[in-house]
């Protein structure tokens, strides 16, 4: 949970007076909060951290950090399912 | 280097995380948390445990899923585990702010938030400390930009460089400490200017004083520090899962056997601790430290035992 992901915004809508973004982080995409960064349009990078964008980011350096953090398989542990990833933890051979 | 209480799961102290499990077992409540938390050893059990004796425990990505759960559950009591730094508060800020706007009163918040700067300034008033720089958490910054260090860096002489988290970053980071330090200076820097405006994000921080209020809050191994936490604010107090479900009173006592307070104030290293890769493994995590793949324990474990066990 202590990641924040780099990703792009590819849509933008306002729902119950929300502004959600639909944001792309190298082939997953997820639902984002956007209320702290009401500026940001589609097609900016966004630092995203549990379903809330931060901060802007450069797209090359949000490029950069998306392809370090799928060689070190951290974009699996951030969106992949909690529970099983929890569970393998559990059964990691000591 | 040391590994600081910088992680959010490792720094939980034992005492909420036994409300949590408390709260989670109930058969009216749907307990959401982050992946991380479910294995963090309680006095007893942890929300794994709880989970397979009957418990709705659930794993969310954002705290926001909790209120389209508590939505479609309106006879159900929905409860997020809201732990972490300034990096996670506005997020779990903004749940409970929207919860209250749209009136899901069957979602209520646990909350153990903490703070950077009161915890630099505990390690730093410890008589022990050994400490000579810090590596500020560059996230956290994000949020709530640069301005709370230079008076830590001036009033304990020890530079403070805001650093990104990848591997370049943390070598940057470091340099720019060693060059501040063998200079003999003492300053704030930002080595993570891409992702760090020094005003940080108003909007965030703007929310952060609506939802919450500064409190004392205890830290695993290290005790309470003063005004080092977050806790909803009275305006918010409805949504407090401690006050809902009535688990203030509980008390829990630290583990005697786990040293992670140790470890994680710098004063010992993982491996000297006598249950480290005996009774206390990635598997059977005697602590939080052990669980967490940020914690500095589980981190020696995985890239430092072997080299450490055939010394």
């Amino acid at each position: 949970m202590c990641l924040a992901v780099p990703g792009r915004v590819v849509g933008v809508e306002e729902r119950r007076d929300t502004v959600m973004a639909e944001v792309d982080f190298g082939g997953v995409r997820k639902d984002v909060c956007l209320q702290y960064l009401p500026d940001v349009g589609i097609g900016d990078y966004v630092i995203v951290h549990v379903g809330f964008a931060i901060q802007r980011l450069d797209e090359r350096s949000a490029l950069e950090t998306l392809a370090e953090f799928e060689r070190l398989g951290l974009l699996e542990e951030e969106f992949g399912d909690g529970f099983a990833a929890a569970a393998r933890e559990a059964g990691e051979q000591p | 280097m040391i590994h600081g209480p910088g992680c959010p799961v490792c720094v939980t102290p034992l005492e909420i995380i036994d409300k949590a499990l408390e709260i989670a077992a109930r058969p009216d409540v749907i307990f959401c948390s982050f992946g991380d938390m479910l294995r963090v050893p309680g006095s007893e059990k942890d929300l794994f445990r709880i989970k397979s004796e009957g418990g709705d425990v659930r794993v969310v990505y954002s705290p926001l899923d909790t209120l389209t759960l508590a939505r479609e559950n309106p006879d159900r009591e929905v409860v997020f585990f809201g732990i972490g730094f300034e990096t996670t508060a506005p997020a779990n800020a903004m749940t409970v702010y929207q919860a209250r706007r749209l009136g899901v009163r069957n979602f209520s918040l646990l909350v153990s938030h903490v703070l950077v700067p009161p915890a630099i300034a505990a390690i730093m008033e410890s008589p022990s400390c050994r400490v000579q720089a810090f590596l500020g958490a560059g996230h956290v910054c994000s949020v709530m930009g640069t301005a709370e260090y230079p008076p830590l860096a001036q009033r304990y002489r020890v530079p403070i460089v805001v650093t990104g988290f990848e591997p370049l970053d943390i070598l940057e980071g470091i340099r720019r400490a060693v060059i501040q330090l063998e200079a003999g200076c003492h300053e704030v820097e930002n080595a993570y200017r891409r992702a760090v405006p020094a005003e940080g994000n108003p909007a965030a921080q703007a929310m952060l004083r609506e939802v919450f209020t500064v409190t004392d809050r205890a830290w695993r191994g290290i005790g309470v520090i003063p005004r080092s936490g977050w806790r909803l604010a009275p305006a918010f107090a409805e949504f407090d899962a401690e006050e809902r479900f009535a688990v203030q009173d509980i008390r829990t006592a630290e583990s005697t056997v786990c040293r992670s307070g140790e470890v994680l104030q710098g004063l010992i290293k993982p491996h000297e601790c006598a249950a480290f890769g005996r009774e206390c493994t990635p598997r059977t995590p005697l602590g939080a430290t052990m669980v967490s793949s940020e914690g500095a324990c589980a981190a020696y474990h995985r890239y430092r035992r072997l080299e450490l066990t055939h010394a």
